[in-house]
This record gives structure tokens, sequence and C-alpha cells, in this order.
């Protein structure tokens, strides 16, 4: 720290007079002005990239016209909604995106939490290191490779699956055009990728208990399941909480990523969802007001929903987001 | 713990071996798909589709590999692709680690209303239409800023950060600094950043791996496929099975119409094992040694959620 000045400076920062504290001060500022500079990139980028788009929400209740702008284009209040509401494809869009939500919900959540339990166990050495390397390994392959083993094994004459299947006398499946199995294939692919590494948070809250809690069990003479269903489990419930209440709160909010790419005509009326509606009207067909107020309330009902659940989970259990 | 003096109850014992039994089963799930992907690249096509490759590659042939390195849009997208992962993961750092260093400043008068101002955006967002028509008012759409900027910050990767600075590197030491005439910026950069490697390298794999990964942003916003990433150039062969190039490709390495219109249908589905490797090779090669980093961020996470 060559340049920084001798102590003699200490008195002089400090000196100066306490000021009233207002919302806006020039002083303040002053103070801290290099440290307002260390946020400003951060600041401008969400400021630009995430505040605009809420004032660009007003297309919903407009008709928005590309060369009128946001500001003049026609108000045509709740037009888009009414439309959305009375279409024939409300409901399909709503059971299907929260079809596909539940079904994930039910068969994910309680498998990263077993596997946590299942690795903790596995007291350190080479092959709790390989079997958390291997589970976790899936996170990073990226969704468009993830669809693309998905085409690949299930197709109905070349795919690995449907051979495994003839073998027990069974007739090739159509997983990818057949509605029926599009939920199951979403959803049994996100689990295999997904597993591992959910399994890490839990982990860590299994790394915090308390080995006293072990010795004392082990000596009242409790078996390792009954220590796992007595100590481990009741420890990791916060984190699990917490997370139930992430994942109730985004049962309507759906990315567009994979399901955009297991897509297809075929398999549409179990496919569509809210997130591919928004992408297909808005960014294909270009009906920017309709697509916009879609999307709009979809991520109202997030909004409540994560409220709703979050009190519920306050007042059940005294943990909660906020 | 140490359960040795104590000697295995039989329900023990039956307990390991189901725990075994357990760990050995979801191993033995993850990993299969992925050996025979490995396998699947270097085998003979017909084998791979009859099914008779199943586990270890069967009548061994790089013909999909060869295939591959010809293919002029894959090696286009991987350069494109790095380009974008190294330039946005610059981006991202810069923007995220000043700012989480700012608002972790116990005496910083902004820092309450700015992580309100933050929070808020992890709640409210404009959707996707407004955030699209934003980027085309800006002129960014076909251009590669429009992958580069709009989600250069994650605001949970900001908040994971920040958890980090406040836990290790000591206020004392900061404000010793500051008394002795240190700047913020000199803080900041001389010995904020410097104690950080850890967080640096996590963040910078977040970032990395997320965009390296990601193809939404090119399908939203590129139309011009000279600036598509690798993952968009992916969705073509593997999902959309768009195969004209690697088909005539393979058309010219045979010898009759009719054969060669076999061999393209089996080697348009035999390059598309070869892909899935080609395009993960640097996220499978930095994986294991860098998984602990990985693991950091998501505790550093989860202890400030």
């Amino acid at each position: 720290m060559a340049a920084m000045q001798p102590a003699t400076a200490i008195a002089v920062p400090r000196a100066k007079p306490k000021l009233v504290r207002r919302f806006f001060s020039l002083k303040r500022l002053q103070d801290n002005w290099q440290l307002y500079v260390l946020i400003l990139p951060a600041f401008l980028s969400l400021l630009i990239f995430s505040y605009v788009p809420m004032y660009g929400v007003l297309i919903a209740f407009k008709d928005y016209m590309p060369s009128l702008g946001i500001w003049s284009s026609p108000w045509v209040g709740m037009k888009y909604f009414n439309q959305f509401f009375n279409s024939y494809y409300f409901w399909d869009l709503m059971r299907n995106t929260v079809g596909i939500q539940i079904y994930g919900l039910v068969v994910g959540f309680p498998l990263p939490i077993i596997l946590a339990l299942a690795l903790n166990e596995l007291k350190g050495g080479t092959w709790k290191k390989f079997s958390q390397t291997i589970t976790y390994a899936p996170n990073f392959i990226s969704v468009v490779v993830m669809g693309g083993m998905l085409v690949a094994f299930l197709d109905p004459s070349t795919g690995i699956i449907n051979h495994a299947l003839g073998l027990f006398g069974m007739k090739p499946i159509a997983f990818m055009s057949d509605p029926r199995w599009f939920k199951t294939v979403y959803v049994l692919s996100g689990v295999w990728q997904g597993t591992g590494w959910g399994s890490v948070i839990y982990l860590a809250a299994l790394a915090g208990v308390d080995p006293t809690l072990h010795e004392a069990a082990i000596v009242d003479g409790a078996t390792r399941l009954q220590r796992v269903w007595h100590i481990n489990l009741p420890s990791i419930v916060p984190t699990m909480v917490i997370l139930l209440i992430m994942n109730v709160g985004s049962l309507f909010s759906m990315g567009y990523e994979k399901v955009l790419l297991l897509q297809n005509p075929l398999n549409m009326s179990s496919s569509n969802v809210i997130a591919t509606f928004v992408y297909q009207q808005g960014l294909i067909n270009g009906a920017y007001s309709y697509a916009a107020a879609v999307g709009l309330f979809n991520s109202l009902i997030n909004a409540i929903l994560l409220i709703i659940v979050n009190n519920i989970a306050r007042k059940v259990s005294q943990t909660s987001l906020w | 713990m140490n359960t040795t003096l104590i000697k295995d109850t039989k329900a023990d014992r039956i307990f390991k071996y189901f725990l075994y039994a357990f760990v050995l089963l979801a191993v033995l799930i993850v990993i299969y798909p992925l050996i025979y992907i490995i396998s699947a690249s270097v085998s003979d096509p017909t084998a791979v589709n009859s099914g008779a490759m199943w586990l270890w590659p069967k009548g061994f042939s790089l013909d999909g590999y060869e295939v591959i390195l010809k293919y002029k849009d894959i090696w286009r997208g991987y350069g494109m692709t790095i380009f974008y992962t190294f330039a946005g993961t610059g981006i991202s750092l810069f923007m995220t680690l000043p700012c989480a260093y700012a608002i972790s400043r116990p005496d910083f008068s902004g820092k309450k209303w700015f992580t309100t101002f933050m929070q808020v955006t992890m709640f409210l967002n404009g959707g996707l239409i407004p955030g699209y028509l934003l980027i085309k008012t800006l002129g960014m759409v076909n251009t590669v800023w429009a992958l580069l900027i709009p989600g250069a910050v994650s605001v949970y990767n900001i908040v994971v950060t920040r958890a980090f600075f406040q836990s290790n590197v000591p206020w004392e030491m900061q404000e010793a600094a500051k008394i002795d005439g240190a700047s913020d910026f000199q803080i900041f950069f001389r010995i904020v950043l410097p104690l950080s490697a850890p967080i640096i390298a996590v963040m910078a794999l977040f970032y990395g791996v997320g965009i390296w990964n990601s193809y939404f942003g090119a399908l939203v916003y590129l139309q011009n496929k000279a600036l598509y990433p690798l993952q968009m150039v992916l969705r073509q062969i593997l999902v959309l099975q768009d195969m004209q190039q690697g088909a005539a490709t393979g058309a010219a390495i045979t010898a009759t119409a009719a054969e060669a219109m076999e061999r393209k249908a089996e080697l348009a589905a035999i390059i598309k094992y070869g892909v899935m490797i080609v395009s993960s090779l640097p996220v499978i090669l930095i994986y294991p040694f860098l998984q602990r980093f990985f693991v950091k961020g998501v505790l550093i996470g989860s202890l400030k959620g």
C-alpha cells in the first residue's frame, strides 16, 4: 500500500459534522462518490434492461403499433386480457403449464433430499467424491444437448429406449410425438439433469448438523436409519421449506428454453404452455400487445402465488423468504 | 464421527447395503446415457441405430467426427460461442464485482435503496415482449450486443458475491486502510479484489457456463446465421435435424447415389453424438477440476438466501 498517506490524515475524514439524515444529501453523495461509481454499471444495466421493460408492459393495455411507439399507441383497456380469458385454449395453456410444473415438483422435489441424505451417509472417501462428481455432471449439459439426447434416445425406430422396450416384447412408443408422453419426458429428463445438483444445498445443510446429537443417539442405541430419520431429516427442514416456497411460487413461471426445444406440432396439445404461447404470439406472429398481456397475466399470478405461499410458510413453520 | 467402537447391528448392516445400492443406482442412471453418447459417437452408425451398440463402441469408426471437422457452421458457431463466453463473462464481472462490493460496505449510504432497487427486479419483470421491443428500439437486434449486454447482470450473483465480501474480507482491514487514506477505489482494487480470487472464479464459471450453454437469446435476437452461437447450430442439427450441410459432406464421401442416400441418413444420425461431445467438451474438461468452485458458489448463496 505504498500510495497510502501517512497516519496523520486520521482526524480529517472523521471530523464531519452530523447532518440530519435526509433522503438525498449532497454530503453523503460526496463521501461515497467512489462507491456510487462502482454500482453505476449494474445500476444502469438494471435500469435499462429491467425497469424500462416494466414501463413497456403498458402495451398490454394498448394496440401497440411500432410506428407510433409505446406511448402514442391507442389504449384498448382490457381487450387483450379478455381475448385471452375467452379463448378456447386458455384452460389448455393453464392446465399444461401447471400440470408440468406440479408433476415436476412432486417427482423432482423429494429426490435431491433423498440423494443428499444418502450421499451424506457415505462418510468421505473416493466413492463419495466420485458419486458426487457424476451425479452433479448433467447440470452442466446444455438444454440443447439435453433436447438432442431425448430426440435421439426416444426415437421410435433407432432410439435405445425403444430397443430396450423391444427386449421386453413391447411395441415402440413415439415418445416425442405422443402428447400423452410429453409431460413425463419433460419432467423425468429434468429430474435426470437436476437431482444431483439439487442435492448440493441439502448436503450443505447436513454438514451443519451437530455431531454430538449423533453421538448421543448412538449411546442411546439408535440405528443409522433412525438417526437419519430423526436427526438429519429434521435438520434440513428449513432448507426444504425455503426451496418448496420457491418451487410453488414458480408453478406458473415455466422457462421457454426446454419446452420450445421439445415442442412439435404433434405433441402440441400437451406441450403448449403459457411461455411458448407468448413466444409464438409475440415473436413469431408479431402480436406484441396480445403476447405482452398474456405475459403480464402470467407474472401477476406468479407474484400473487409467491406472496400467498410465503405467508403460509411463515405461519406454519416460521421459515419464509422475507 | 467414528462409530467403529460400537459393532454394527443387523439393522445397520442392512441399511448400509441399501445405501450403497441406492447410490450405485443413482450413479448408474446418470452415467449410462453419458457413456452411451461417447460410445455411440465412435461406433458404426448401423450398430447404433439397430440397437446392437448399447454400452461399449461397436464397429469403431470416426466417420462422425470426420464430418464434424468439415462442418463449417459448427466451427463458426464454436468461434462465436468462445467470443460470447469471454466477452460476456468479462462484462458480467465488470458489473457484478464492483456493485457487490459497494453494497457490502456497511458505510455506503446508497446501500439500502439500491438493494431494494435490485430485489424488485427479482419479482417483477416486463417479460419477453417488452424486453424484446426495448432491444429492438435500441437497435441491438441482430448484433452481438443483444447477447452480451441485456442479461449481463444477475441479481442473484450480486447477492452471492456481496455475501462473500461481507464474510471473507474483514471490514476492520478496510477501515484501517481507509484511515490510512486509501480511497474506496484503492480499497476495492488493491485490498478486496486480491483477497477474492475464489468468488471471482465462481462468478466467472457461473456466468461463463451459462453463456456457453444458452441458445434462447440468439433464437430471439439473431437472424444472421453468421452470428449464431454454437448452441443454435446444435439446435438445428440435434433437434430440428436440419442436415443439409452435413448430408452434403456425407454424400461426397460415398460412391453410388443409392448408397449415398442411405449413408446420408446414417451419418446424419451418427454425427449427433459426436456433436454433443464436441460442444460440451470445454465444460466437461473444466468441470471435474472446478467442481468445488461451483459447489462453493451454491453454498455461499444458500447462506445468504
